[in-house]
């Protein structure tokens, strides 16, 4: 590993440059609460239909259960995700995506790479996907996923997709045990710094203020407001809806107020709407068979 | 297999030339779990194919690893056989038209069928192939009907759903007959002689000679292709990597088989992790390293736990490992750290308060919620102490070791439980534990620990009683009362464990017959199969004496299958204040309610008696048997119904037993032809057909020698027999029941039953009729089959 591993934020420039010089537009994050960079319209309704699309982009991730009030050192409510899409999938895709973590710094005469078996299934996306988790010494630093089906459709061609969980791949890379301590630039500026009050006062509010009425309110109008999008034939707001109505149930599901029973009538919500906007999506796009 | 190198084996003499065959398939990593099942598909696969086109290998070997799949055949025929056939015409004396058809069939001229015997013969000559051209067929079609478990598409030719599927992308393909390439393209992929070496030490392409330096070159390029040479690297690196630390390896078959699964060129390097974890139950370290991480656990000289870890690296360093060991340290350290984290926080709430959420988890959506599930249990272990069922363990003269000492030494139970009204002795201390136990076996549910890690549910919950200064009992019975859990699991013998385990199994299988969700094929989603095997291995190993009918007449009348609704979870003892085994049936609702709950109980045993068959089929006991003894509609007890089949078993495998059965058939298949006994007007008097025939009923008539006979010995028999089955002593029946062969046979043979004399047919179809009972003491003969 070269002398002074790199920052956080250079981390991100490194692959941002990495893709860019490897074809693929960089994109910005959504800026909606998503649970995934999956979940990026980028990602969800590009990955259907047959044109070509390459694209790199940085997604927050929102994970309200995975809060740990800032004193896990691993675990976050908010962590990022970088996340490449290439479709169709290109015949080296392993070869491109070693090749981005040689750039990062990572020394293969070393350090133990492992493709692990790990099928990639969304229930509230209606997609599936089969590839691996990448492993560097026994962590897992990157979800590995040929797409097969997105909203119910199969992907005509395939996509693949790369989520590099950037916290992690950082803490490996600048041998840090906590989060925290990360070096977010090279100016003394940590991790901890930016984000620590946030995890604490997010937990807070995820665990235990979040209104449960309000959200459930908020639950129904998104779906209604989605149901009138695709009666309108606007895949795209109709999408964003349901992404709306996904990290609502997944803010509700941390106030524990979602039984088991009633979990997969949710689940079940969310993926017809996500299917309905990729549905109209597809048929806008004369894709729909 | 592996090792295999140097010049192709000397071709066998009889025929051709002949050379080895390797075709090797490559491809993204192949899940690991896949590869074993994978090699013997190729194997398969690929033997079909020869034998279609008349082609026979010598010994076929396959390789996997993460990165390829291959096959080597030797002693391939370089070409096939050619073939001559003879095919029977029409006669020569049949109208054209047969002939033309004939011609048509096999593509000849009539010039070219030969006349013999009268009819016309067609000889079809086919000529030898190329074996190389069968290979190139037979490859893609071998590629194309492969049956792996999961497969994809992939790449630009994925716009359409018909391109090919493999594992994960295929990457390359080596077909080489002898030192030719085999040619051949699929998907885009160009067969040819060269492939990859280890992905880090062996970057670039490897060329191959073909089969007889297939295993020496990729070796030479780090990768081992034989997975039993990898699998033995790794057994064998890992115990040297722990007995160097002055550990011992706890060996794994499942773990070396993955790890092989995962790596072309395995090195095991040893780590350690910091010893203050070896707080958190050593089931969970375990679990983590094994399921999460495929690390191996070491145990120290004592057999405790080491806060050591073997993990399998893909790779031989520049370091020796050194950094690979820290970044694998790393993770299992945050690991551990989590699993402490939620260690701690469960250790702080006591299980009887975590027990109070399971009111909160929805057991089924008709059954109500966990805690109600705990509730039925409770009593139900309880009712089966205070019958006797479960008892105290004679020879240890109690249930158990007593109460585990606190923290602070001293013997502690938290809350003790209410005693019961038998308070003192030892069947009224372990009705109190079974139910305490019982209470507490589903806590660990809502703990953070088990919601980690959902395959540790008991084990942290009797870690956590254990720790929380429960009598040991109760903290066995917490940890093992979902045992046995499928064939071959450890069977709980202890008393507390046995009371809490059985009530569990029970409540499951009555709830969900109650609500009729019964497995069907291969759907057993409840896993209700489990379930009622569970309830018999628990029953014979602890020699349990029970009514499976009265045991769960009482499991159902606690069950919830009342309700009107969902939303109500009435049972027969909310509605009628009192069990089923007690108080008097009031209204003919409570009796309409009775009747269900005993067809409900029939249905459960008849289930039980079923897996009682599949599971003694492997003893070597006979199912239908089982059927005639417990077809008696008497027989309810396992244990017993056993034995007594045995015995019948051991009889009718004797000439005796086989000689009684056809005698019993006979008889029986008689009464059946004749109508005997007839269809009578209710039965008067008191006397069914039961008394038709019944003992020392004298013929009114001078009896036949052989059946004055068969009368006296089926007096003699009929006591014997029913005394025997009394007092448990089947051998004793049966040997009653033999008794009866002699006269039976020699009654056929000299006496006619259809006598002209009404009188004597009726006596002696009832005398069959007394055959036929007699018999049925002991067993239904009716039901064996042959």
């Amino acid at each position: 590993m070269a002398s002074a591993p790199p920052s956080f934020q250079q981390l991100i420039l490194t692959l941002h440059d990495y893709w860019s010089a490897r074809g693929c537009l960089i994109l910005q994050p959504y800026d909606m609460e998503m649970g995934a960079g999956t979940f990026h319209p980028a990602t969800t309704l590009r990955a259907l239909g047959p044109d070509p699309w390459n694209a790199a982009f940085v997604q927050p991730c929102r994970r309200p259960t995975d809060g740990r009030y800032g004193e896990n050192p691993n675990r976050l409510q908010h962590y990022y995700q970088y996340q490449v899409v290439l479709k169709p999938s290109p015949p080296d895709l392993q070869e491109l995506y070693l090749g981005s973590l040689e750039a990062i710094g990572i020394d293969f005469s070393a350090h133990d790479i492992r493709f692990v078996e790990d099928d990639w299934e969304s229930p509230t996306l209606g997609a599936w996907g089969l590839g691996w988790e990448v492993w560097c010494d026994g962590m897992e630093v990157t979800q590995f996923t040929y797409f097969q089906q997105m909203g119910g459709f199969d992907c005509r061609p395939v996509a693949g997709e790369l989520t590099y969980g950037l916290e992690r791949l950082a803490m490996y890379i600048q041998a840090r045990d906590n989060v925290y301590d990360l070096a977010f630039n090279d100016a003394g500026v940590t991790y901890g710094d930016v984000f620590l009050e946030n995890e604490r006062e997010m937990s807070t509010w995820n665990f235990e203020l979040a209104d449960t009425g309000r959200l459930f309110d908020l639950f129904r109008k998104a779906e209604a407001e989605c149901r009138a999008c695709l009666d309108a034939g606007l895949p795209i707001p109709a999408y964003e809806q349901a992404i709306k109505a996904s990290h609502v149930f997944n803010l509700l599901n941390a106030r524990g107020v979602v039984s088991v029973a009633e979990r997969q009538a949710y689940i079940g919500r969310v993926r017809d709407l996500a299917k309905g906007a990729c549905q109209s999506w597809m048929e806008k796009h004369g894709w729909a068979a | 297999m592996g090792g295999v190198s140097g010049a192709t084996q000397a071709p066998r003499e009889r025929d051709g030339a002949r050379a080895d065959f390797l075709l090797e398939l490559r491809s993204e990593e192949i899940p690991a779990r896949m590869q074993a099942r994978a090699r013997a598909d190729l194997a398969a696969l690929f033997a079909a194919e020869l034998a279609k086109a008349g082609l026979e290998a010598g010994e076929i070997e396959t390789f996997a690893t993460p990165r390829r799949l291959a096959l080597i055949a030797r002693d391939l025929p370089l070409e096939t056989a050619a073939l001559a056939e003879e095919i029977k015409g029409p006669r020569t004396t049949a109208p054209a038209q047969a002939i033309e058809g004939f011609l048509r069939k096999t593509g000849l001229a009539r010039e070219q069928l030969i006349e013999r015997d009268g009819a016309w013969f067609a000889r079809i000559e086919r000529p030898g192939r190329r074996a190389a051209d069968v290979l190139a067929e037979a490859i893609p079609a071998i590629i194309r009907a492969f049956p792996w478990p999961k497969s994809m598409r992939w790449g630009a030719a994925s716009v359409s759903t018909e391109s090919l599927r493999w594992v994960r992308p295929l990457q390359g393909i080596v077909a080489m007959l002898g030192e030719e390439v085999v040619p051949v393209e699929i998907a885009g992929v160009r067969s040819g002689a060269v492939t990859a070496g280890h992905r880090f030490h062996h970057p670039g392409p490897v060329t191959l000679g073909g089969a007889r330096d297939y295993v020496e070159a990729l070796r030479a390029a780090r990768v081992v292709v034989d997975p039993e040479e990898r699998a033995r690297l790794i057994r064998e690196g890992a115990a040297k990597a722990a007995a160097e630390a002055g550990l011992v390896l706890a060996g794994d078959e499942g773990l070396v088989a993955e790890n092989a699964g995962l790596t072309e060129w395995p090195v095991a390097l040893l780590g350690g992790f910091d010893p203050a974890f070896l707080d958190v139950p050593r089931e969970v370290i375990q679990l983590t390293m094994r399921t999460n991480q495929k690390y191996f656990s070491c145990n120290d000289r004592s057999g405790d736990l080491a806060p050591a870890f073997v993990c399998i690296a893909n790779i031989e360093a520049t370091d020796g490992g050194a950094a690979i060991v820290e970044g694998n340290r790393k993770v299992l350290a945050a690991r551990l750290a989590d699993a402490r984290f939620f260690w701690e926080q469960d250790l702080k709430v006591r299980l009887e308060e975590q027990a109070k959420k399971l009111s909160g988890i929805v057991f089924h959506e008709k059954l109500g919620t966990v805690a109600d599930k705990v509730e039925r249990v409770a009593k139900l272990a309880r009712w089966l102490v205070e019958q006797g069922i479960v008892k105290p363990l004679p020879s240890r003269g109690g249930v158990g070791t007593g109460p585990v000492a606190a923290a602070d030494g001293a013997p502690h139970i938290p809350h003790p439980p209410t005693p019961s009204p038998e308070g003192e002795g030892e069947a009224g201390r372990l009705a109190d534990l079974a139910e305490h136990a019982a209470r507490l076996a589903k806590a660990d549910l809502v703990t953070g620990l088990v919601g980690e890690f959902p395959e540790l549910q008991g084990i942290i919950g009797g870690h956590l009683a254990r720790a929380q200064g429960e009598p040991a009992e109760v903290a066995d019975a917490i940890r093992d009362h979902y045992k046995p859990v499928g064939h071959g699991d450890d069977v709980p013998t202890a008393p507390v464990t046995v009371a809490v385990s059985l009530a569990d199994k029970l409540d499951t299988l009555t709830c969900f017959f109650g609500i009729d969700e019964k497995p069907t094929g291969s759907r057993d989603p409840f896993a209700l199969r489990r379930a009622a095997l569970g309830i018999n291995s628990l029953t014979f190993r602890s020699d349990l004496r029970l009514s499976q009918i009265s045991v769960l007449k009482e499991a159902v009348a606690q069950a919830p299958i009342f309700g009107p609704d969902s939303d109500s979870f009435t049972t027969f003892e909310l509605i009628y204040g009192h069990g089923f085994s007690d108080g008097e049936s009031r209204s003919d609702a409570e009796l309409e309610d009775r009747r269900r709950i005993e067809q409900l109980a029939d249905q459960v045993v008849a289930f039980i008696i079923d897996r009682l068959k599949v599971q003694q089929r492997e003893a070597g006991v006979r199912h239908d048997l089982i059927d005639a003894v417990f077809a008696l509609g008497e027989e309810d007890d396992l244990v017993r119904l056993l034995a007594r089949v045995k015995a019948l078993q051991a009889f009718v495998e004797t000439k005796e037993g086989a000689d009684l059965l056809a005698g019993y058939k006979r008889a029986a298949n008689i009464l059946k032809k004749e109508g005997w006994p007839p269809a009578a007007p209710a039965p008067q008097g008191g006397e069914g057909k039961e008394g038709r025939g019944g003992e020392g009923a004298a013929p009114s008539y001078p009896p036949e020698p052989e059946e004055a006979a068969l009368i006296a010995a089926l007096d003699a028999a009929e006591p014997r027999a029913s005394a025997a089955v009394a007092a448990e002593d089947f051998a004793g029946a049966m040997s009653a029941l033999a008794t009866l062969r002699a006269p039976v046979d020699a009654f056929f043979d000299n006496v006619t039953v259809n006598d002209p004399d009404p009188a004597k047919r009726e006596a002696r179809l009832d005398l069959l009729l007394r055959i036929r009972d007699a018999v049925h003491r002991v067993a239904d003969f009716s039901k064996i089959e042959g």
